[in-house]
């Protein structure tokens, strides 16, 4: 776990002494966050105008799962999305074979080699979003509530990590696979409301097709204190079993590959 | 006139057969196509149930019958052309097309129309497999049909000559895609894709008056609906027309102005 922390902490000094050669580059991607945070909003704000409650759900929850739906989306796209694209470019050149001749782990130098550190914008804005919902939400935040929605977020990026890199050990087999993460992300749009309005059919594909309900409502639900233990203990079993099985999974794909000189 | 019909008929082949090189490409294109406005209008049924039944004059099937019509306009409207622009600009592959004897944007026109003759097939069933799901009202009768067919026209003309004009900011600026973010954000809203016009507050309303983003896609919706009274519909003809005759001023004066410019680089 040390070995983790500190390769990542390397690789972020050099993402981001890279993104400061291109400083405009931040103000491009606080620019379109801020839009795309607006445009959400405005959204709400329509519906709310309309309603008191969708499916249940005051605005403020689903304010809440705004929030949830940028942090998860700004980790995603700060880390495991430009690893795993790098991961599928070095598979289809041969170039993995660097990765493989170091005496780290391949898994955690492939998943922290690559960040676009900007992208950590949705983060924090998302976070306020999250600090706006909580003010307004009627009932106080108890300690409990607050971890369980740690631990659901925790749960949530494993959940999403694990199943890219499912998608992305794919291309061990099939060498041409970029767009199955464009498939993901579109999917994942879906994600900014709570998946409860979908009709059975589109919310059993986003549940256990797609694992967007987790990445997004779970832990709105923690926070707004509508989940129960087991329900939270399913997330976190759910996000911890698919980490395993794509740990292995990695591991089988990597026995393909023949890298570009074998 | 000949001239005119053989390069067309031969920007039609070349299109049609780059398409069916990438039927990947298809299905992603298709999810992206459905998803937005599937969430859309799962959420305005949402609201109608929890609203007694309607919001703002629209019960949850006649939601579903707006979010699918509309689906199937904004296939027929929209344009790539930034992305194509930008490339072209920036590859100095334009120099290549200055060098025809006709305006490149008939490339474009013949590139888009055939790509929505091919696409169009896989549009229709998709409509009637989610139509089947989502159970809209259909209130579609011939006279909204034909009123219909030149809203859509005029909103398609439209659209691609806003988009062309927005796609050749790349003249200026190497990277539009901070623009075209910027315009999908009005787009979004004004043009009817997130909610009907009418379920907008007031004051956003005024302001969309003043925008040509409802020709451009919610208007054709509206009108085969039978949302549109016949005074109106003539008004809102002439609001297209008026709008696309100042895109096409635009258009050359923007396609002029930036063509000294890519000769001033030194393409």
């Amino acid at each position: 776990m040390r070995a983790v922390i500190r390769l990542l902490a390397v690789f972020l000094r050099v993402g981001i002494l890279n993104e400061l050669q291109y400083r405009t580059n931040l103000y491009v991607q606080l620019f379109r966050s801020t839009i795309s945070l607006g445009t959400g909003l405005a959204g709400l704000g329509v519906v709310f105008s309309h309603t008191e409650t969708l499916a249940g759900w005051s605005p403020p929850e689903l304010l809440a799962i705004l929030g949830v739906y940028f942090v998860v989306s700004g980790v995603l796209r700060f880390a495991i999305q430009p690893a795993m694209e790098r991961l599928m470019e070095d598979v289809r050149n041969g170039t993995l074979d660097y990765i493989l001749t170091k005496p780290e782990d391949s898994l955690v130098l492939v998943s922290v080699r690559a960040v676009e550190v900007w992208r950590l914008a949705d983060v924090a804005l998302g976070s306020v979003v999250i600090g706006a919902a909580v003010t307004q939400m009627h009932d106080r935040i108890g300690t409990w509530q607050v971890a369980g929605f740690v631990i659901a977020v925790l749960a949530a990026v494993t959940t999403v990590y694990s199943f890219l890199l499912i998608l992305t050990t794919l291309s061990f087999w099939f060498v041409r696979l970029e767009n199955i993460l464009v498939i993901f992300q579109s999917m994942y749009e879906a994600g900014k409301w709570p998946v409860d309005i979908y009709p059975a059919w589109l919310r059993g594909a986003l549940t256990f097709l797609v694992p967007v309900a987790f990445a997004t409502t779970v832990p709105a639900q923690a926070l707004a204190g509508r989940l129960t233990p087991v329900g939270l203990g399913g997330a976190v079993a759910l996000s911890a079993s698919l980490f395993i099985a794509a740990r292995f999974f990695w591991s089988v794909g990597l026995r393909r590959y023949a890298g570009a000189s074998a | 006139m000949t001239e005119w019909v053989d390069m067309y008929r031969a920007q039609l082949a070349t299109t049609f057969a780059t398409q069916l090189q990438y039927r990947a490409v298809l299905v992603i294109w298709l999810l992206g196509l459905i998803l937005s406005p599937v969430i859309s209008l799962v959420v305005w049924m949402t609201v109608a149930a929890s609203g007694g039944g309607q919001a703002g004059g629209f019960t949850a099937p006649e939601f579903a019958a707006y979010f699918l019509t509309l689906m199937v306009v904004n296939h027929l409207t929209f344009t790539w052309i930034a992305l194509d622009f930008e490339y072209r600009v920036r590859n100095g592959q334009l120099s290549g097309l200055l060098l025809r004897p006709t305006d490149p944007i008939h490339i474009d026109i013949a590139d888009n129309v055939t790509y929505k003759t091919i696409t169009v097939a896989i549009v229709i069933p998709t409509v009637i497999v989610l139509g089947a799901v989502f159970e809209p009202a259909v209130t579609i009768t011939p006279v909204t049909v034909l009123a219909f067919i030149p809203a859509l026209a005029l909103a398609a003309v439209l659209r691609f000559l806003v988009e062309y004009i927005l796609a050749m900011v790349a003249f200026w600026t190497t990277r539009v895609s901070a623009i075209n973010d910027l315009y999908y954000v009005p787009l979004f809203f004004f043009s009817g894709q997130l909610v009907p016009l009418s379920l907008l507050p007031d004051t956003v309303q005024l302001i969309g008056l003043a925008l040509p983003f409802r020709w451009m896609l919610s208007f054709p919706v509206e009108v085969i609906l039978g949302r549109v009274q016949a005074g109106d519909l003539i008004t809102g003809y002439g609001a297209q027309i008026g709008w696309i005759a100042i895109a096409m001023v635009a258009r050359v004066v923007v396609w002029r102005a930036g063509l000294r410019r890519y000769a001033a680089v030194g393409a």
